[in-house]
């Protein structure tokens, strides 16, 4: 970056949008300023006070032109509340089919796991030309991860998962800060992200994972002893977990939600607030304090793993009905 | 009468008419007065030690940021910062101009001989003062660190200084602020002298009036919210903290249903001072005196409906992020009103230049900037690059640094004959004015480009290729310092030495220019006023 940049480097798609919005910003801010400043200037300079000047004569004001000052500024002003509503809906609604990173801040640093098992500190690799949906937990204070050159950012707020996503477009390294502030070393909570061409960025995943997040995720499903009431292939005391991720549950009183990463997340810490229709409260246990927010990310992509996105690939296995989650249809896991 | 008595001829040097700061003597007459224009001088001298207190902690800001490694430990430039806004917004910005102008100038400019409740006027500064007491041993005992925002979960389960003494000064300097509006909105109403209609009052009172309501009904909230701060930190309920069963967010939404609008108590009546000024030194009536009036009630109302623009990243509700983009864009309505009336009231006017004018004028200039870079960070996915960033500390100084701060000084030299009975030396205060405008745009526009290239705020530390701005800015910052000293010894020195002031120096307009003698008696008035004509009627129209 040079001396004389006023626009960090554009490595995402989002960061063109929101560029060409801010340009835009730019022009109506300037045109506005240099129409105050000279009227300002102008005035003072023609109306300035001469000796013998008679006193002005009084003006008390025009209907009309408090009306047109009134409204034309509004209707451009609801210009940018429609352009920036819109990107920023976008920024904040992943796509269908997004490569999912986990991000835990915690101070002062932010830990990095992807799908395939690699983990990095303060370091995020992501390929160009996919979407890449963060999922962003803190394990004490908030936190915000932000990314100037794709012009993101979201915070991170303990007891939830923030989300944003994004559609890198250039190879490079770039910033990324921390940008709520959390504590002694809030400026040191910085780290970089790797874009890469997608055939690098495949070489970069195939070299050292040690087993995937979800294997890591079913040991601790294993350890924690989720095993023994969840059970996998049939009816235990428990909603099975099978084709549960993605699909709608419906709750004992009545309520539909969808069992999407926070909702999974809850019923590990909290398993009381949401109870499947058809079971009972106070069976499981409460893990609030007991698993970290790494191991609460490896479990939902464990959890995740056994609903895949296109039903039907574990053989004869049939997606459960909206408000059947219940049910365990599935057969026997397949390992992949 | 036809009848004249003769008159034994006094020269005014002899015999000194009495006023206020005559009457009496001795600290005691201070610390026990319920003279409104009194307890105005203590709060000015109290405000103006915050004042300086605050700035010495943005001198340290600016040293620590001239290398990007940083020059003082992290611990260190984090309660600088922190310190420098508690300082700033609730010993400083809250109180400045209400309480010391609108103090002495209210109940003179409707024609009253007080405020309503003179003796609540004197606790209202002994409650600031004692919150200050509380602020300062925060500082004394090892500072703060949560910035001023005290986020939780932060402040209330993490840091380790002392947040609870700090946000008691806050909490208790908030019924400073209650006690003060409620003086000023019941002074407004009962108080105004016979023909002092409400179409009359000067825009000065309607900005005080607008400013009034949101403390009253705004600065509850914050008591409430550092109350739960507190518990939560000393006994560990859970309110804010997840890991006690709190929620985090809702800190920020009870923090900034205050702060949002308190940003408005800060800056209403340093639009209430722009209109007198402008009005003045143009001999011109305010154009729009209507809209001006009801675009600072319409601030009030609206501003109470826009907290939620400070949440878009954190987790509040896209739809309610909607809601707040939009209303955050309609109360630019009533601000963008104003500047351009002020602008329209100099048309055909007789535009003098003196001191008050030059920071009339860079009132205008710096509001106008600083408002529309608000526009940036009402659009929210603009807001999601730039929250957080240099962007946001630019804007927030522009607003209320460029504006507040340089109508405070605007309106300290227009009323400083009134105040004190003495004239300025007018040159000097020219040459401070074109310091201190020159040395806040250094300051304060790097900081904007600072923010889109993506610095964050409250850093200790900084990439390297932060670091040519950042001193540009510091550069800048010297420079203001310098521009904000010379008033306080000039003025120091005016206030002993400076040439007598006539009864009205700027020939203005106003029943304290015209009925009140300069500087006032105890009870403001020697006759009882009585008001005939709108105001500014600088033409000298028949009514």
């Amino acid at each position: 970056m040079g001396v004389f940049d006023i626009f960090p480097p554009r490595a995402a798609t989002s960061s063109i949008q929101v560029d060409a919005l801010y340009v835009f910003l730019l022009a109506v801010a300037g045109v506005m300023t240099v129409l105050i400043f000279f009227f300002v200037v102008f005035f003072a300079f023609k109306y300035r006070r001469k000796e013998g000047d008679p006193m002005p004569r009084a003006i008390h004001g025009s209907v009309p032109l408090e009306i047109t000052w009134s409204v034309i500024p509004l209707m451009i002003m609801m210009v940018m509340f429609a352009w920036g509503t819109k990107l920023y809906f976008e920024y904040y609604t992943p796509p269908k089919d997004t490569f999912d990173v986990y991000v835990t801040g915690k101070q002062w640093m932010w830990k990095v796991q992807y799908p395939d098992g690699q983990r990095e500190i303060n370091e995020l690799h992501v390929p160009t030309g996919r979407p890449v949906k963060l999922i962003l937990a803190s394990e004490d204070v908030i936190h915000s991860f932000y990314i100037p050159a794709f012009r993101l950012k979201h915070d991170v707020v303990p007891g939830s998962y923030q989300t944003y996503w994004f559609e890198a477009t250039k190879p490079g390294r770039y910033h990324i800060f921390c940008a709520e502030y959390c504590g002694t070393n809030h400026s040191r909570m910085t780290g970089w992200v790797t874009v890469m061409d997608p055939a690098a960025y495949g070489n970069w995943l195939a070299g050292s994972a040690t087993g995937s997040m979800a294997e890591q995720g079913e040991k601790l499903f294993e350890q924690y002893g989720c095993v023994t009431c969840h059970v996998l292939d049939s009816q235990g005391r428990c909603p099975t977990l099978r084709y549960v991720f993605g699909h709608p549950v419906v709750l004992d009183d009545g309520r539909t939600v969808m069992a999407d990463e926070a909702y999974i997340r809850e019923s590990i810490l909290n398993p009381n607030a949401k109870i499947v229709k058809g079971y009972h409260r106070d069976i499981m246990p409460v893990f609030q304090g007991q698993i970290g927010e790494d191991g609460l990310l490896q479990l939902i992509a464990f959890i995740k793993s056994l609903s895949p996105k296109t039903p039907g690939t574990p053989a004869g296995a049939t997606g459960p009905e909206a408000g059947s989650s219940k049910q365990g249809t599935a057969k026997q896991p397949q390992k992949q | 009468m036809s009848m004249t008595l003769p008159l034994p001829h006094v020269p005014p040097h002899v015999e000194e008419r009495t006023n206020y700061l005559n009457v009496d003597y001795g600290w005691k007459s201070w610390l026990f007065t319920t003279d409104h224009k009194r307890i105005a001088l203590l709060y000015l001298f109290s405000i103006t030690a915050f004042f300086f207190v605050g700035g010495a902690f943005a001198v340290g800001m600016r040293i620590n940021l001239l290398r990007p490694e940083g020059v003082f430990q992290h611990d260190t430039y984090n309660k600088l910062f922190t310190m420098h806004g508690i300082i700033m917004v609730f010993f400083f910005l809250v109180p400045s101009i209400p309480a010391t102008l609108g103090n002495f100038l209210i109940p003179i400019m409707i024609g009253a001989r007080d405020l309503a409740f003179p003796r609540i006027n004197l606790l209202s500064w002994y409650i600031y003062i004692a919150g200050g007491i509380f602020a300062l041993t925060a500082i004394v005992e090892g500072g703060v660190d949560t910035g001023w925002t005290f986020y939780a979960p932060f402040s209330s389960t993490y840091s380790n200084t002392h947040v609870i003494l700090a946000a008691i000064g806050v909490f208790v300097s908030g019924f400073s602020s209650i006690l003060t509006g409620l003086n000023f909105i019941v002074t407004i109403h009962k108080m105004r002298a016979p023909g002092m209609t409400w179409g009359r009052l000067p825009l000065f009172v309607w900005g005080h009036y607008a400013t009034s309501m949101i403390q009253v009904l705004g600065t509850p909230v914050i008591a409430i919210t550092l109350v739960l701060l507190g518990l939560e930190r000393v006994l560990h309920a859970g309110i804010f903290d997840p890991n006690l069963g709190g929620d985090p967010v809702l800190f920020q939404h009870l923090f900034w249903f205050y702060s949002h609008p308190a940003v408005y108590i800060m800056i209403l009546p340093g639009m209430a001072v722009i209109s007198e000024i402008i009005a003045c030194f143009s001999r011109k009536a305010i154009f729009g005196y209507t809209f001006v009036a009801f675009s600072s009630v319409a601030i009030a109302v609206l501003g109470f409906l826009v907290w939620g623009h400070h949440l878009f990243v954190a987790g509040q509700s896209m739809y309610a992020s909607m809601v707040f983009s939009f209303i955050s864009f309609l109360v630019a309505v009533p601000s963008a009103i104003k500047v351009f009336n002020w602008t329209a009231t100099m048309y055909r006017g007789s535009i003098s230049f003196e001191t008050p004018m030059l920071y009339a004028f860079g009132f205008i200039g710096l509001f106008t900037i600083g408002g529309l870079t608000g526009l940036f960070l009402a659009t929210m996915a603009i807001d999601v690059h730039l929250t957080d960033t240099y962007f946001v500390i630019a804007h927030f100084h522009y607003v209320m640094v460029g504006g507040m701060v340089m109508a405070y000084l605007g309106g300290v030299h227009f009323w400083f004959p009134k105040i004190t009975g003495r004239l300025y030396p007018e040159n000097w205060a020219r040459i401070a004015a074109a310091v201190v405008f020159i040395g806040f745009n250094l300051t304060f526009f790097p900081q904007f480009i600072l923010g889109y290239l993506g610095m964050p705020r409250r850093y200790a530390t900084y990439a390297s290729e932060f670091q040519v701005l950042n001193v540009m800015s510091t550069m800048g910052a010297s420079i203001l310092g310098i521009g904000y000293l010379l008033p306080m010894i000039y003025l120091a020195w005016a206030w002993r030495k400076g040439p007598i002031s006539p009864q009205n120096p700027w020939n203005a307009k106003g029943l304290e220019w015209e009925q009140s003698p300069t500087p006032p008696p105890t009870l403001n008035f020697v006759e009882p006023p009585i008001v005939t004509e709108p105001p500014y009627n600088y033409s000298g129209e028949e009514h």
